[in-house]
């Protein structure tokens, strides 16, 4: 009777939504480097690019329905945690400049130059080592949700007071990131990037190995969600978010809980970020913008929250309507994305998932004591 | 803190020095001025069936607060197993400790199962760590499958908790405080909302579990209490007005004047 | 030439022949000083700037005026001076004649440096200390002041023994005491009594006139000196806490009016709205639509704007309020995170349709009369607009808290916000009393969009500046506490002021959002928390 856990974990929706990231990651460098370009079939390396933006804001959007479906936590500043991510991986990429800036100064960053720094600031070592700037992708965001995370929740901050303290923080980071003795290249942020790893940022391969990266890192954050929602720890958040006394009262440490999946979920925000800046060229503060982070919550729950494939949908579903409204009227857009917030809280409480689910008998989205089981056993109504 | 002198003298049979599983020592509670519970002090034995009846504003259920740890008393101490204050803890460390709770709206989590939910109140290490690496064992499942037929809601074992009756609900929430384990089991208006054939079988279920745990019951319904059989803590704006059975806490004056309002 | 028939006028054609003739020949200590003007060297200029001074002719201040204002001109050919007068003619400043004809080809403007500035300043100061216009010789005495000429002791004390209007007496004394301090070999008594002056005045100019005083000046003189410096500087710092203070209770104003809307619709109804920003901008793009129409069907009414805005505001923006009530909020009561998306969705549609109906800049909206310009007390300087803002943010604050307690209304709000189902069991129509107090909110929203028009741009951002300081203030003041709004406001407008000098603007403006961050979780129910079985959700 025990379901096997990579039964568990693997339910129909996830081998569905892993299949298709598979297809896609195989199929679109092929179309684009392979194909000719003068085929039909042809990709462009735009294209590619647009598809791996699309992905990283998957992953961002997952990264937030792990702590909004499943916890609870509403946060309006997980733009901060893609943000710092982005940021740690900016820095990197301009180490990677070196002599080939404007100034040719090996140390500095152009902006220090025009600054008038003399030195790199402390902050900025270690970022010439890849392997250093992959731990910070983590850790910066990770940390600052730690900290965060580590008060909100311990002293119970819950619901919207969480919401707009979270906003806040952002807020916050916005202003301190504008400023140019921050450090961080102030309002022009951090760009002119040239080489990732050796090999340079603009060239179609590179940009294929990217969109292939972010594809990847996509699936795993998938498989890392899907590990944790099935777990006992998984049944607990929702335990959190549906009675979070009650979950106390069951001796359950609810902020540790909380802090956890606030804290890896900003670790995934922040690769989302590192993933996203080499493939857009830039990254600079407006990413911090309250504005951001709300947008993402609402791809999550176009998508359908609490069912983490719902998010990665919607992820996608609302940036490639947005592409394609503000190119063909960009007026339109904000009415778009404004009534859509409307429509989708009033009209789609679940998303697109919850409603496609609902049309049929039984929602394989949630799966009881493992999918299989559960249609084996047919629920006994009352 | 001394606590050993705050410990009331040792009670039961001459030479049985027993300690009290719960005692509450001067406890007193205000909101805004108004006090909830004021210098409330009783205490309950070990294997004890306990019921606490009073007129709505006594302060039964902010008594339940603060030995649960929701609500931090002004003044007072409150002693578990005599030498724990559990004023000092809050509310995941002393469901740890060994004391549950069950709320007097059924409280249970609607989206979950209801074997989710017992799986959830099983009681084994309540780590985020240990929970990310839980493996449900049989041992864990012959548990929660004596804990459903207990409560008979073996049929209804992969319903969502969400679709229980409210008594359902009510009896999945004493089976979730069965399937933990606690040494002292606090139970909020079991029967509110019951019909008389399941209030019935809700004090026998409680009789049952007084065998082998220590039991705390606050109700309204006298008809309930009389059906516990136990010894009864009369409340009155948060202080003791009257303890005994409940015959003689019947015939208590005070008792007849708070309840009928002479 | 014509007969001559009169005496008289022969004599005065005589003497008119004579004065033209003669003039430039036999020239008076002024004529002389003029020639400096035109060998177009500093040290000459400075000569003749001092002698035309002390010539006392009656040219010799339009002549300095002339030079102050870069209208003075000299002909190196002729060695002739000119300055120009009103509408470009030029005037020979020997004579004041206007010159006829073709200007010299050489004319060249007589060049100043910053030394020879102030002592033209001086120079005019010293000249018009007289003057019979008793705003000239404030004026003159404020220029001398500046200037600390200690040539003008003389006249000044002349003029001060002459005065007789009080404010201008002591301008007067403080330019004596200016210059007195300014002079090489002064007596100590002077010094003594001049510091005395000036410690009266006690400003910054002060603070820098007695640093100047010689370390090496005789006891008496220098201790008095360094008395006065410290006495002004407590001053000064007292002064500029007071100027601290009104710039944080001024903003304080402001986030009392953009916050007050809220505490209504978040603090009384538990509702997040989001487009509360969006409401504040609809009431600004009221204030400058109605002064659109006023501009182009009657003027006269300008002063009148605001006046005819604030109800309109009011009704423009309660009525989207109650309109989104009754259309999305009433779907979503008691799921505050999907209220706080829906109502993102609003703002973000009611910023676009602002965008597309009034352009996406800035617009202009006046302010009227009554409301431009400012006032001084002490060192301490009040603009009116703020002012009134600060009155108006109370006065809206005074009419909400009596409109919640006296009036049914009120009542009736207060009573469905504490217990739904018991007031409808009372006959209260639950329903009509959300969409009433959240168009009340709105609408309070809308007449802060009026004061803030003042004092902010008008654009389709406008809202989103106040959306998150406003939630801030809320939630820092207390829900539920209109009390708490109004500290909450104050509280962080002068806790943000008083950090500006220190951390910058925007560095403040992030220590205030950590330090607010800090305090929700030490209280996550904002200052004036309700307790007890209330609070439980």
């Amino acid at each position: 009777m025990k379901p096997f856990p990579l039964v568990r974990i693997l339910d129909r929706g996830a081998v569905v939504l892993l299949a298709l990231l598979a297809a896609v990651a195989v199929a679109v460098p092929i179309l684009n480097l392979a194909v000719p370009e003068d085929s039909a079939a042809h990709v462009s390396t735009y294209v590619v690019t647009l598809l791996g933006k699309y992905i990283c804001y998957a992953l961002l959007a997952l990264s937030i329905d792990l702590i909004w479906g499943y916890a609870g936590i509403l946060s309006l500043g997980h733009g901060a945690f893609f943000a710092l991510g982005g940021y740690a991986m900016g820095m990197y990429l301009m180490r990677q400049i070196g002599t080939r800036g404007v100034y040719a100064h090996p140390m500095l960053p152009d902006f220090m130059v025009f600054l008038n720094w003399k030195e790199l600031p402390l902050y900025w070592y270690g970022f010439d080592s890849f392997a250093y700037a992959a731990v910070m992708i983590l850790l910066a965001p990770g940390l600052l949700a730690f900290v965060f995370g580590w008060f909100a929740f311990r002293s119970r901050v819950t619901g919207v007071y969480l919401s707009i303290i979270t906003q806040a923080m952002t807020f916050a980071l916005m202003l301190a990131f504008f400023r140019n003795d921050f450090g961080f290249g102030g309002n022009n942020g951090l760009t002119d990037f040239k080489d990732i790893l050796g090999f340079n940022v603009q060239a179609e391969a590179t940009r294929n190995a990217l969109f292939v990266s972010s594809c990847i890192a996509l699936a795993l954050g998938f498989l890392l969600c899907r590990c944790i929602v099935t777990s006992k720890a998984g049944k607990v958040l929702v335990a959190v978010r549906d009675a979070e006394s009650r979950t106390r009262f069951l001796g359950y440490r609810v902020e540790y809980y909380k802090l956890f999946v606030f804290v890896l979920s900003a670790c995934m925000a922040g690769v989302a970020g590192a993933l996203y800046v080499p493939q857009v060229g830039i990254i600079n503060p407006g990413e911090f913008a309250p504005a951001n982070s709300i947008e993402a919550v609402i791809w999550v729950a176009v998508g359908g929250r609490g069912t983490l494939y719902g998010a990665v949908i919607g992820g996608v579903l609302v940036n490639l309507s947005k592409t394609w409204l503000t190119g063909a009227a960009p007026e339109i857009w904000l009415y778009f994305l404004g009534a859509l917030f409307v429509l989708v809280t009033l009209l789609l409480p679940k998303g697109i998932v919850g409603a496609l689910s609902s049309m049929k008998p039984r929602p394989h989205g949630s799966p009881k004591r493992g999918p299989f089981l559960a249609r084996l056993f047919p629920r006994r109504v009352l | 803190m001394n606590a050993a002198a705050a410990r009331p003298p040792a009670i039961g049979a001459p030479g049985e020095a027993r300690q009290p599983i719960l005692y509450l020592d001067g406890v007193s509670v205000s909101f805004d001025g108004f006090k909830a519970l004021d210098e409330l002090s009783f205490y309950v034995d070990p294997g004890e069936l306990r019921a606490i009846i009073g007129p709505n504003g006594a302060g039964k259920t902010t008594m339940m607060d603060v030995i649960t740890g929701k609500t931090r008393p002004d003044t007072g101490k409150v002693f578990f197993k005599g030498s724990v204050d559990l004023t000092k803890l809050d509310e995941a460390e002393i469901a740890n400790l060994g004391i549950g709770r069950k709320f007097q709206k059924p409280t249970v989590f609607e989206s979950h199962t209801v074997f989710e939910n017992l799986e959830l109140a099983l009681k084994c290490d309540r780590t985020v760590r240990a929970s990310l690496l839980f493996r449900l064992c049989g041992e864990h499942r012959d548990k929660i499958d004596g804990v459903l037929e207990t409560t008979a809601l073996t049929h209804l074992c992969d319903a969502p908790a969400g679709s229980l009756s409210h008594g359902q609900k009510q009896w999945l929430e004493i089976g979730m405080l069965l399937i933990q384990d606690p040494d002292l089991l606090l139970v909020d208006e079991p029967a509110a909302g019951m019909t008389d054939a399941e209030t019935a079988q809700t004090a026998a279920l409680l009789r049952e579990i007084s065998k082998t745990h220590s039991l705390v019951v606050v109700e309204h319904d006298m008809e309930f209490v009389r059906a516990l059989e136990s010894k009864v803590t009369v409340l009155h704006e948060g202080s003791v007005l009257a303890e005994g059975s409940l015959e003689a806490v019947q015939q208590d004056e005070r008792v007849i004047e708070v309840y009928l309002g002479r | 030439m014509r007969v001559i028939r009169d005496p008289l006028v022969a004599l005065l054609c005589i003497l008119g022949v004579f004065l033209a003739g003669v003039a430039p020949a036999a020239a008076g200590p002024y004529e002389d000083a003029l020639a400096g003007f035109a060998s177009d060297s500093f040290t000459d200029t400075g000569t003749a700037i001092d002698a035309v001074a002390a010539s006392g002719h009656a040219l010799a201040a339009t002549v300095l005026g002339a030079l102050q204002e870069r209208r003075l001109h000299f002909s190196a050919a002729s060695k002739k001076v000119y300055y120009t007068g009103n509408a470009e003619t030029l005037h020979d400043a020997a004579t004041g004649q206007a010159v006829a004809g073709e200007r010299p080809a050489d004319l060249a403007e007589v060049r100043l440096n910053n030394r020879l500035r102030r002592s033209v300043q001086a120079a005019l100061g010293g000249l018009t200390l007289m003057s019979a216009d008793p705003g000239a010789r404030l004026n003159a005495a404020q220029a001398v002041f500046k200037s600390r000429d200690e040539t003008l002791l003389p006249t000044l004390e002349q003029a001060i023994a002459k005065e007789t209007d009080a404010a201008v007496r002591i301008a007067l004394e403080q330019a004596w005491a200016a210059a007195a301090l300014n002079r090489e070999y002064a007596a100590a008594a002077d010094m003594i009594a001049a510091i005395k002056v000036l410690r009266a005045r006690g400003d910054q100019d002060v603070l820098a006139i007695l640093g100047a005083v010689p370390a090496d000046a005789v006891q008496p003189v220098r201790k008095a000196a360094d008395d006065a410096i410290a006495a002004i500087k407590g001053e000064l710092a007292l002064w500029e806490t007071a100027q601290n203070a009104w710039y944080g209770v001024s903003l304080g104003s402001v986030l009392l009016l953009a916050a007050i809307g809220l505490a209504i619709t978040f603090g009384v109804m538990g509702v997040i709205n989001m487009a509360h920003g969006e409401m504040v901008m609809l009431g600004a793009y009221t204030t400058f639509a109605v002064q659109e129409a006023i501009r182009t069907y009657n003027p006269a009414l300008f002063a009148y704007s605001l006046a005819i805005a604030l109800p309109l505001a009011f009704a423009v923006a309660g009525a989207v309020g109650i309109a989104i009530e009754r259309g999305v909020i009433r779907f979503l009561y008691g799921r505050p995170l999907e209220t706080l998306l829906a109502t993102w969705g609003l703002s973000l549609i009611l910023q676009q349709a602002v965008r597309s109906l009034f352009g996406p800049t800035n617009r202009e909206v006046g302010s009227p009369a009554w409301m431009s310009g400012a006032f001084e007390i002490g060192h301490l300087t009040v603009t009116y607009n703020r002012l009134w803002i600060v009155v108006f943010a109370l006065a809206v604050f005074a009419l909400l808290l009596a409109l919640l307690r006296y009036t049914r209304l009120g009542l009736e709000m207060r009573a469905v916000t504490q217990n739904r189902p018991m007031a409808a069991a009372m006959g209260i129509r639950t329903n009509r009393i959300d969409a009433l107090t959240f168009g009340l909110g709105s609408g309070v929203a809308g007449i802060a969009g009026v004061a803030l028009s003042q004092i902010d741009n008008v654009g389709p951002n406008l809202g989103q500046g106040y959306i998150i300081d406003s939630f801030m203030v809320v939630v820092f003041g207390g829900v539920g506490n209109l009390w708490g709004t109004l500290l909450g406001a104050f509280s962080l407008g002068i806790a943000n002021k008083f950090l500006e000098p220190y951390a910058g603007a925007v560095l403040g403006k992030i220590a205030i959002l950590v330090l607010i961050i800090l305090f929700i979780q030490k209280r996550p129910r904002g200052l004036f928390a309700l307790k007890g079985r209330a609070v439980e959700s």
